[in-house]
């Protein structure tokens, strides 16, 4: 049953894959991106599991973290851009 | 005993496998950035903890574990916030909602609830 | 005030004992030590901040979060059908939703829960209201009925 699971998150991983290709906006590519990520924890987990490898979680967790900041530092950049490509600092009100 | 995990954790993987496909599947047939927003979700709130649940139903007993479980906490507490950054991302980037009914209530409160 | 940094302390020291697995003296130290670097740290931001934030999960935290599981579970099969449905039954919406919750760390969660649950999403946090994307209205009318939100006020955060 490992199996089965680790073939439907490939498959997953292919779609959002793929909808990083086509994704019209820079956000479609990043939300394809961060699925992705969370589909590689899992894929870690799971597959080090199945072939037992040696501190798989231990990597399964610091790539979660990872995915979350990366995602976070890249939203953050692309928060403060207008559209005309200048970037400008806009305070919430 | 054993027969029983067993089968629990066929169960929880492989209903966690077929929500992870569909939420894939529902990324690419949405419309709009916001949709897709929603069927990504399918995947990281319920199709993770489905899988995780059942890797831990196949382990022995050890340390390990509790790490599976830290996975999933930190997956789910870190999901809403990560989505809420792309979506004020994408609004501030001048992306507009696709909105189905033309009675756009913005600004106008819960008059009609 | 002291109490809570103790407690901290001994929570970071248990999360760091459960990551490590190795349970030698000299490595324990250095548990001992990066556990009170992180509170000494913590203690420095907190003067900074000046409104520390102290939340301690008892009973009707975990309740909330059962419940919240469970909601999880219900709008994700809702989601996952009209994903899977031919004619992709969708319509989405935008609308403002107004809060009664009034502190940061009640507001924190009800949008969190609001995101965490497919089928809405929380885009914008405001001083008296949310605005929430949705997939269809009844997610929206379903906030508006504020089961979730009373709740979450009932923890008392």
């Amino acid at each position: 049953m490992l199996t089965a699971a680790i073939v439907a998150i490939l498959v997953t991983m292919i779609l959002a894959l793929i909808r990083a290709f086509l994704g019209p906006t820079e956000y479609d590519r990043m939300l394809a991106a961060n699925s992705f990520g969370t589909k590689t924890v899992l894929l870690i987990a799971l597959g080090g599991h199945a072939l037992s490898w040696h501190s798989y979680l231990d990597v399964a967790l610091l790539y979660a973290m990872v995915n979350f900041v990366g995602t976070i530092a890249v939203m953050r950049f692309f928060e403060n851009r207008e559209q005309d490509g200048t970037l400008e600092t806009k305070k919430e009100a | 005993m054993s027969l029983l995990i067993e089968v629990l954790s066929a169960a929880f993987l492989l209903t966690g496998g077929f929500l992870c496909i569909t939420g894939g599947v529902g990324m690419l047939r949405m419309p709009d950035f916001f949709s897709r927003v929603h069927a990504a979700g399918v995947t990281e709130t319920l199709a993770a903890p489905l899988l995780l649940f059942g890797l831990l139903l196949q382990m022995e007993w050890s340390l390990e574990m509790v790490k599976v479980i830290m996975i999933l906490i930190f997956i789910l507490a870190t999901n809403p916030t990560a989505t809420q950054a792309m979506a004020k991302a994408a609004l501030n980037g001048n992306q507009k909602p696709l909105v189905a009914d033309e009675t756009d209530t913005r600004g106008e409160g819960s008059s009609n609830s | 005030m002291r109490m809570h940094y103790i407690l901290i302390l001994i929570v970071l020291f248990v999360f760091w004992l459960l990551l490590s697995g190795h349970y030698v003296a000299l490595i324990l130290a250095f548990g001992v030590i990066s556990a009170l670097l992180v509170t000494y740290f913590l203690v420095r931001m907190d003067k900074v901040d000046k409104e520390p934030v102290i939340f301690r999960p008892g009973f009707a935290a975990l309740h909330y979060f059962g419940w919240l599981m469970w909601q999880v579970v219900l709008s994700n099969i809702d989601v996952a059908r009209r994903i899977w449905n031919p004619r992709l039954p969708i319509r989405p919406q935008w609308q403002r939703l107004d809060i009664k919750v009034s502190t940061p760390m009640e507001k924190t969660l009800y949008a969190n829960s609001i995101t965490l649950t497919p089928g809405t999403l929380t885009t914008n946090v405001k001083k008296d209201h949310f605005m929430i994307h949705s997939l269809d209205p009844d997610g929206i009318e379903e906030l508006r009925k504020g089961e979730m939100e009373a709740r979450i006020r009932r923890i008392g955060v």
